[in-house]
C-alpha cells in the first residue's frame, strides 16, 4: 500500500487542484472553505502552480471570472461555501447553460439565519436547480479523488457541465486525517490536458451568453436537462477508469451491508461514516437486518440505480441535512419519494432531518432513527418529515 | 480507538498538539483523525481540540463524548472546566501543573489514572514563552504510549522550522519529567 499522508482535508483538496494543474482560480474566502483557496494561493505565489489566480471583491465576481476563464477554454477552479454560494446564485445558472466545465468545492455549511459557520446542507440544496452536477465525498481521501475525476467528467464532450464537490465545512474540511496521494505522471495520464470545444478566441470570433428568444429557448433548456441526465453515463465510466488505475472504485450510489436488508438508511456527505458505525453496531450486536445507502450523486439523480437497489426493502429511512421549509419532506426524502412513486413494490420512506447548523449525529442517533422508522412503517404512520435530535 | 481530547485557551496551540499527535500516527501506518473544536477561535476563552487514533479506518465523526485520554494544557481551565466529564473509567488524565498528582487529587477530587507535569516551568526554560502544547506531547506519550515518542520528531520538524529543536527537547524533557499514578481505588 502507497504510504498514507496525515493532513488536513482542505489541503489535501489544494494538492488536487495543483495536480490537475488548473489554468485558472478565483475565489473569495469564507469559512469554512477558505483553507483551501489560501493554500492554492500560496502555491501559485511559490511557482509550484503555474495559474492565474484571481483574487476578487465577491463570490459574485468570482464565478464571473470563472465563467469568463473557462470560456477562454483555461481549466478553471474555484471554491465556496453558504453565503458565498448565495452570493454567486445568479451566476450558477448561467455556467451550465453555456456549458462550461468548471469545478468548484462546496464546503458545505449552514445559509443564515441565525448566522451559523457549521455544517449542514442548505447551501447545496438552494442551488438544486441549477443544473450543476453535485458529489459529495464522505473522507478527505474522497475529496482528493473525487476532485481530479471532476475535471475528467465536468470536460468531457459529452458533458461539459460544472460540478460541485461537496464536502462537509468543518467535519471534512477542517480535519486531519490520511491521505493517499497520487504523482504527477499518474494524474497526467489519467486527467490529459483540457480541449475545449469552443472558446472565445480573437482569432476565431464565437458569440456566447446570447438571448434566447421564445423559438429557441426551450429547445435550449431541452438540450442541457439532456446534457445532465446523460452525463451519468461519462460519471460512470470515470469511476471505472479512476478505480481500474488506482484501486479506489466509486458509485453513483454505495451501499453497506445492505444483503438482506429489510430497513435501509440513506444519507450523503461525512456522516455516511457515523452511519456505517451504527450500522455494524445494529447488524453485529443486535443482529438487525440493517443497511445503508449512501447517495454520492445528488445531480444528475441516480433514478435506476435508486429503483434497483430498493427493491425487496421494506423500510428507507432518508436523512436530510436541510429544511424544505413547508414542504413535503426533505429535499432528498422528497426527491426519492417521486422517484419510487411510480414503482410497484416501493418501501416505506421515513422523512428525517437531523444535524442542522453542526448539530452532531451520534451512532445513537442513527440507531433510533432506523428503529423510529420501522416503528411508522408498521404503524403505516402517514407524514411528511420529523426532525430529530431538535429540542422541543 | 484511542480517543484524546485536550484543555487550553485559544492561542496555545492545542489544535496543533492534535495535529502533531495525528501526523505521528498515521506517519506509523496507524490511523488518525485531529479537529478543532469547530467555531470560530476565541484567543484566551478555554477551548478544545480533539484527535483519535486507531489500528483500523476510523469512520466515527462526531465529536469525542468518551474519550480514553484528557490532556490539560493551562492548569487554569480546571477550576472552570470540568476536564473529567465523560472521560473514561479507564482513562488517563494528563495534566500541566507544578502541582504533584497528591494536591491535584485533593484540590479537585480526581480518581483516575494520572501524569503531571510542569510543561509551564519546562516551557519557560526551553522556549521561553509559556506554550505548553507541544512540551505537553512528552507527557501524553509518558502517560500513555499511543505512539511512540520519536515519532513526533518528523511532525515537529516540518511545522516549527528553526525553532522545531527547542519545541523537540521541551517535549523529550517532559516526557522525563512526568510523573504518573495509577487509578485510585
Amino acid at each position: 500500500m502507497a504510504k498514507k499522508t496525515g493532513i488536513e482535508v482542505s489541503l489535501g483538496i489544494s494538492e488536487a487542484v495543483k495536480l490537475a494543474d488548473v489554468d485558472a482560480i478565483a475565489a473569495y474566502p469564507i469559512t469554512p472553505q477558505t483553507h483551501i483557496v489560501e493554500h492554492l494561493s500560496e502555491l501559485v505565489a511559490d511557482g509550484e502552480l503555474n495559474a492565474e489566480f484571481i483574487p476578487v471583491e465577491s463570490e459574485h465576481s468570482a464565478m464571473s471570472v470563472c465563467a469568463g476563464t473557462a470560456a477562454a477554454g483555461a481549466r478553471t477552479y474555484t471554491a465556496t461555501s453558504s453565503q458565498g454560494l448565495a452570493l454567486m446564485n445568479e451566476i450558477l445558472f448561467i455556467i451550465p447553460a453555456l456549458r462550461l466545465p468548471i469545478v468548484m468545492t462546496l464546503a458545505n455549511r449552514a445559509l443564515s439565519g441565525p448566522i451559523s459557520i457549521w455544517n449542514d446542507h442548505s447551501d447545496l440544496m438552494s442551488v438544486r436547480d441549477t443544473g450543476w452536477i453535485a458529489i459529495f465525498a464522505e473522507n478527505g481521501q474522497e475529496a482528493f479523488d473525487l476532485t481530479l475525476q471532476s475535471f475528467k467528467i465536468a470536460e468531457d464532450h459529452r458533458v461539459l457541465l460544472p460540478i460541485s464537490v461537496n464536502i462537509d465545512g468543518f467535519t471534512l474540511s477542517h480535519v486531519i486525517e490520511p491521505h493517499e496521494f497520487l504523482s504527477q505522471e499518474e494524474v497526467n495520464e489519467f486527467l490529459p490536458p483540457y480541449q475545449p470545444l469552443v472558446q472565445l478566441n480573437p482569432d476565431k470570433p464565437v458569440s456566447m451568453g446570447m438571448v434566447g428568444i421564445p423559438e429557441i429557448f426551450f429547445e435550449a433548456k431541452k438540450a442541457q436537462d439532456v446534457a445532465l441526465i446523460e452525463s451519468k453515463a461519462v460519471i460512470k465510466e470515470v469511476f471505472k477508469d479512476f478505480g481500474d488505475r488506482f484501486g479506489r472504485y466509486y458509485n453513483v450510489i454505495e451501499s453497506y451491508r445492505t444483503e438482506d436488508a429489510e430497513t435501509l438508511l440513506l444519507t450523503m456527505g461525512s456522516i455516511s461514516e457515523t452511519a456505517m458505525e451504527a450500522i455494524d453496531v445494529m447488524r453485529d450486536e443486535q443482529g438487525r437486518r440493517v443497511g445503508l445507502l449512501r447517495l454520492r450523486l445528488w445531480r444528475p439523480f441516480p433514478v435506476d440505480e435508486l429503483r434497483e437497489m430498493v427493491k425487496g426493502v421494506k423500510t428507507l429511512a432518508v436523512i436530510d441535512r436541510a429544511v424544505s421549509f413547508g414542504g413535503t419532506g426533505g429535499p432528498v426524502a422528497g426527491e426519492i419519494r417521486s422517484a419510487l412513486y411510480s414503482t410497484a413494490d416501493r418501501p416505506y420512506v421515513a422523512s428525517f432531518i437531523a444535524g442542522l447548523g453542526g448539530r452532531d449525529v451520534t451512532v445513537k442517533d442513527f440507531m433510533d432513527m432506523a428503529a423510529l422508522a420501522e416503528k411508522m412503517e408498521a404503524e403505516g404512520e402517514i407524514h411528511e418529515y420529523k426532525m430529530i435530535g431538535v429540542r422541543e | 480507538m484511542i480517543e484524546v481530547r485536550i484543555h487550553g485557551r485559544g492561542g496555545q496551540g492545542g489544535v496543533t498538539s492534535a495535529e502533531m499527535l495525528a501526523i505521528a500516527a498515521i506517519n506509523e501506518g496507524k490511523f488518525a483523525q485531529a479537529f478543532p473544536s469547530f467555531g470560530p477561535e476565541r484567543r484566551g476563552a478555554p477551548v478544545v481540540a480533539f484527535a483519535r487514533v486507531s489500528d483500523i479506518k476510523i469512520r466515527n465523526r462526531t465529536k469525542v463524548y468518551a474519550p480514553d485520554i484528557v490532556v490539560v494544557l493551562d492548569p487554569s481551565v480546571l477550576s472552570i472546566v470540568n476536564v473529567e466529564e465523560g472521560l473514561k473509567d479507564d482513562g488517563l488524565l494528563v495534566i500541566n501543573s507544578h502541582k504533584t498528582i497528591e494536591e491535584l487529587r485533593r484540590e479537585y477530587g480526581f480518581k483516575t489514572e494520572m501524569a503531571q507535569v510542569d510543561a509551564t516551568h519546562i516551557a519557560m526554560e526551553e522556549l521561553g514563552l509559556p506554550i505548553t502544547n507541544t512540551t505537553m506531547l512528552g507527557a501524553l506519550v509518558k502517560g500513555k504510549e499511543i505512539i511512540s515518542l520519536d515519532s513526533l520528531v518528523a511532525p515537529l520538524e516540518k511545522r516549527f522550522g528553526r525553532i522545531a529543536s527547542r519545541n523537540i527537547k521541551a517535549m523529550q524533557r517532559a516526557y522525563q519529567e512526568t510523573v504518573v499514578a495509577g487509578k485510585e481505588s
